[in-house]
């Protein structure tokens, strides 16, 4: 079908098995390389509201922020700008977020928030994760506020699993 | 009553399928023709078992017995009966039964087609099919019984998630069973065949069409997964990076390198350990998605329950067969005969290539999945790592894959002519840059992702078409006799062009995401809010009772230039016995494209809060994949892959046993 004549070199088996290692070797290489990369540059910490302050978080870092809604907190303006605070069982940092929340958002409720903290310690959010079920708390979330002892959620749900 | 016989019918089956290991197994050791025909008997009656229970189990939602405690966590009697026959795998427990069904049946099947494989590879397969068989049922027994029942009933049920009372449910977990147990198929024929010690190209014509099988119904299943995401979920995406899609996505990772490896294994006699290493490592990745979902290592709402005995239990599940089979590799591969020999630039080559790309960019998922997990374990750190983390790494890998495929599909078996491969391309690649520099001259002040991938997608498209015109074309020739050698070329070359052209049009959907518009704005009744070259107007916003719900229903008129093109309806709904609110977006399809509506609060204000998305070319993602699929169904009605096996056997006369 083509004019090409075919080409008379054979490979013999080590040569060809070499050919193999090295090709493997090239893509697993950068294939590594990009992982170590990304390891550094996108990988997101989640941190609670007391994390913040013990672990000196600086300004403009990106990071996941977990708590609960602050009662009373949430305060929404035009152009669906909300202000709330999320808050822990030592403290509580207020976030920023434009945007439709989420239907399970509500005052009380465990949420994860992922942003960048402001200079002004506003938290600026860009996207806010409620959990798809009433019982929810995120995992995250009730590990922390587990860690201070202030949370009963599983038996609360159990409690309802029994009723 | 019957849930008692479901009970016991699945006890039975676990009986069964002790018998179905051990007794086959025993039988190929002694040469037994008699102990290795109890093999596809018991798999048929463990079939039949678990059949059962699972018509038991289902007969109890429909009827809802609220005696029954599953029934009562999962399902309500106001409920429609579709998601009450749906809402029996909408659980943990229902849905490990249908693994297990799925699983028995696929061993019914090779019970069945006794005639296509040799009796002593039917009787390792199945004996090794038994054994997971027998530790999932083990698992539903002690951990997730289905049938245990509750005293004093209660009237009523606590009704099922409303995420999942769709028909996404009815649909996509079957699917993507099939797919992820289908491969336990190809892994008991591996384990087989390593026990016997022989592996040819047999081997590799009866496992394709069963890899195929598992493959094409992976590849809807997740396609209907993500569908359902997106619609559903009301974000407007349809890949998140989670880590429960991550879980599917290696096993289908690994299974089309699979479903491909076969292929230079049927054709060439050749990669036959690394053919037998990948069919372990896919259903090994099944078997860690099935541990990841199930176990509530990963909140989501996949994982229904968390409880941590059940996923001790299947992390030993996991350790045994990953750990048995791996073993039993390093044990039996090196005895393994090398097969046939090939030039680096060949089909066989591309292959290898193609293999070596697709276990990379598994890895990197594997990693990008697991590592936040393991880092927790060790140091209690919690990170996540997410959609820039692929883009980084799986992005960079899948790409040149891509670029590099049309060129594979040209290259002859054996020894192959690169130069002459881009020659036979050069109408493709010159159609696809034009195309590529029109969509960018229209849409140049938009992303260059879009254009490029266009571009990309076309030459999927065209290289995989060109494979067929350049084997059926020839100059000058008779446009019949053209037509006639097109259309008798084999299926399976067919089915490849079909999948490769399936994969094109997902990376075209894909690349126009970056043309999506998405507009945030507040409503009242009469008010119009813009989306790219659309507009919507809300109309009315009118409350509503449905059987286990309230809902308010906003209704909207989307037009263009001015001109109405019809209403979208979208809802904010509140399932009356959970008391838990969802949205339902609001979807209008425009050819290809989709303009998507999401609900918001009400404001203070009074007016309703919207998200708007107008989504060009977005139905090709999972158009693509059901093409994919059919390419695969395609290649699976090949004349090969039904006369292949006995075929073969009959040019095999020194076979010791008795066909059957």
């Amino acid at each position: 079908m083509t004019t090409q004549t075919p080409r008379t070199r054979r490979l013999t088996r080590k040569q060809r098995r070499l050919t193999l290692i090295a090709a493997a070797g090239c893509v697993l290489g950068v294939a590594l390389g990009l992982v170590l990369y990304a390891m550094n540059d996108t990988i997101l910490f989640f941190n609670s509201p007391a994390d913040v302050q013990a672990r000196n978080v600086q300004p403009g870092t990106r990071f996941r922020l977990g708590g609960l809604v602050k009662e009373g907190s949430v305060k929404r303006s035009d152009g669906q700008q909300v202000v709330f605070e999320v808050m822990d069982a030592q403290s509580a940092i207020p976030v920023r977020y434009q945007g439709l929340l989420p239907d399970l958002f509500r005052e009380g409720q465990g949420i994860v928030a992922e942003g960048v903290l402001e200079a002004s310690g506003v938290f600026r959010a860009d996207s806010v994760l409620a959990k798809h079920d009433e019982n929810y708390m995120p995992r995250e979330v009730a590990d922390a506020l587990r860690r201070q002892g202030h949370w009963q959620g599983e038996e609360k749900a159990s409690q309802q699993a029994e009723q | 009553m019957l849930v008692e016989a479901g009970h016991f019918a699945l006890a039975l089956a676990l009986g069964l399928s002790l018998i179905q290991f051990i007794v086959p197994l025993w039988g190929t050791r002694a040469n037994d023709p008699v102990l290795m025909s109890v093999a596809p008997t018991t798999a048929l009656a463990v079939l039949a078992c678990i059949a059962f229970a699972f018509v038991a189990l289902t007969v109890a939602y429909v009827t809802s017995d609220f005696s029954v405690l599953n029934v009562v966590e999962n399902s309500h009697s106001t409920k429609p009966l579709i998601y009450k026959i749906s809402g029996v795998w909408g659980n943990h427990e229902g849905s490990m039964l249908l693994w297990v069904l799925i699983l028995s049946f696929f061993g019914g099947i090779v019970a069945i087609a006794r005639d296509s494989i040799p009796a002593r590879l039917q009787a390792n397969t199945l004996a090794i099919q038994a054994a997971i068989t027998l530790a999932f049922l083990a698992f539903i027994l002690t951990t997730s019984n289905p049938f245990d029942r509750v005293v004093p009933a209660p009237a009523d049920g606590q009704d099922l998630n409303p995420l999942l009372q769709d028909l996404g449910l009815a649909i996509h977990p079957p699917l993507l069973y099939v797919g992820y147990v289908g491969f336990s198929i190809s892994f008991a024929f591996a384990c087989a065949a390593l026990i016997d010690g022989r592996i040819d190209a047999v081997w590799a014509r009866i496992v394709r069409p069963w890899t195929l099988t598992a493959w094409a119904f992976l590849t809807l299943g997740i396609a209907m997964g993500s569908y359902w995401a997106y619609y559903e979920l009301g974000w407007g995406g349809w890949w998140f990076w989670d880590p429960v899609e991550n879980a599917s996505l290696m096993p289908w990772l690994a299974g089309t390198a699979l479903v491909h490896s076969t292929v230079v294994m049927e054709k060439r006699d050749s990669l036959k350990v690394w053919t037998i290493l990948l069919a372990i490592l896919t259903f090994s990745l099944s078997l860690l998605g099935t541990f990841l979902v199930r176990s509530g290592v990963l909140t989501s709402v996949h994982s229904f329950a968390v409880d941590p005995e059940r996923g001790t239990f299947i992390l030993g599940i996991l350790v045994v067969f990953i750990g048995g089979s791996l073993a039993l590799f390093a044990w039996r591969a090196p005895r393994l005969q090398q097969g046939g020999v090939f030039a680096p630039i060949s089909r066989e080559g591309a292959l290898v290539l193609n293999n070596l790309f697709l276990a990379t960019a598994c890895a990197t998922v594997f990693i990008g999945t697991l590592y936040p997990l393991a880092l927790e374990v060790m140091t209690g750190e919690k990170i996540s790592v997410g959609e820039p983390f692929f883009n980084l790494t799986f992005v960079p890998l899948i790409v040149p894959l891509l670029l590099l495929l049309p060129f594979g599909q040209t290259l002859a078996w054996k020894r192959g002519n690169l130069l002459g491969a881009a020659q036979r391309l050069y109408a493709a690649l010159g159609l696809s840059l034009l195309l590529t520099i029109v969509v960018f001259a229209f849409t140049h002040d938009g992303p260059v992702a879009a254009p490029l991938g266009i571009g990309l997608g076309t030459f999927l498209i065209l290289g995989s078409l060109n494979e067929i015109v350049t084997r059926s074309w020839t100059k000058g020739g008779d446009w019949a006799v053209m037509r006639r050698k097109a259309f008798g070329l084999p299926r399976s070359a067919w089915g490849s062009a079909i999948a490769h052209a399936g994969v094109g049009l997902t990376v075209i959907g894909i690349a126009a995401t970056a043309w999506d518009v998405e507009t945030l704005g507040t409503l009242r009744s009469g008010e119009r809010l813009g989306v790219g070259p659309y507009e919507a107007r809300l109309e009315r916003i009118v409350p509503r009772r449905e059987a286990n719900f309230r809902e308010d229903v906003a209704t909207l008129t989307i037009l263009r230039g001015g001109q109405e093109l019809g209403t979208v309806d979208t809802m904010k709904r509140l399932y009356v016995t959970r008391g838990m609110p969802t949205t339902e977006a609001g979807i209008m399809t425009r050819g290809l494209s989709q303009i998507y509506v999401s609900l918001g609060e009400i404001q203070p204000d009074g007016s309703l809060g919207m998200r708007l998305y107008y989504k060009p070319l977005v139905l090709l993602i999972w158009l693509g994949a059901v093409v994919m699929a059919a390419g695969g169904a395609l290649s699976l009605t090949d004349r090969r892959m039904r006369i292949a096996a006995p075929a073969k056997s009959r040019r095999l006369p020194a076979n010791p046993l008795p066909a059957e």
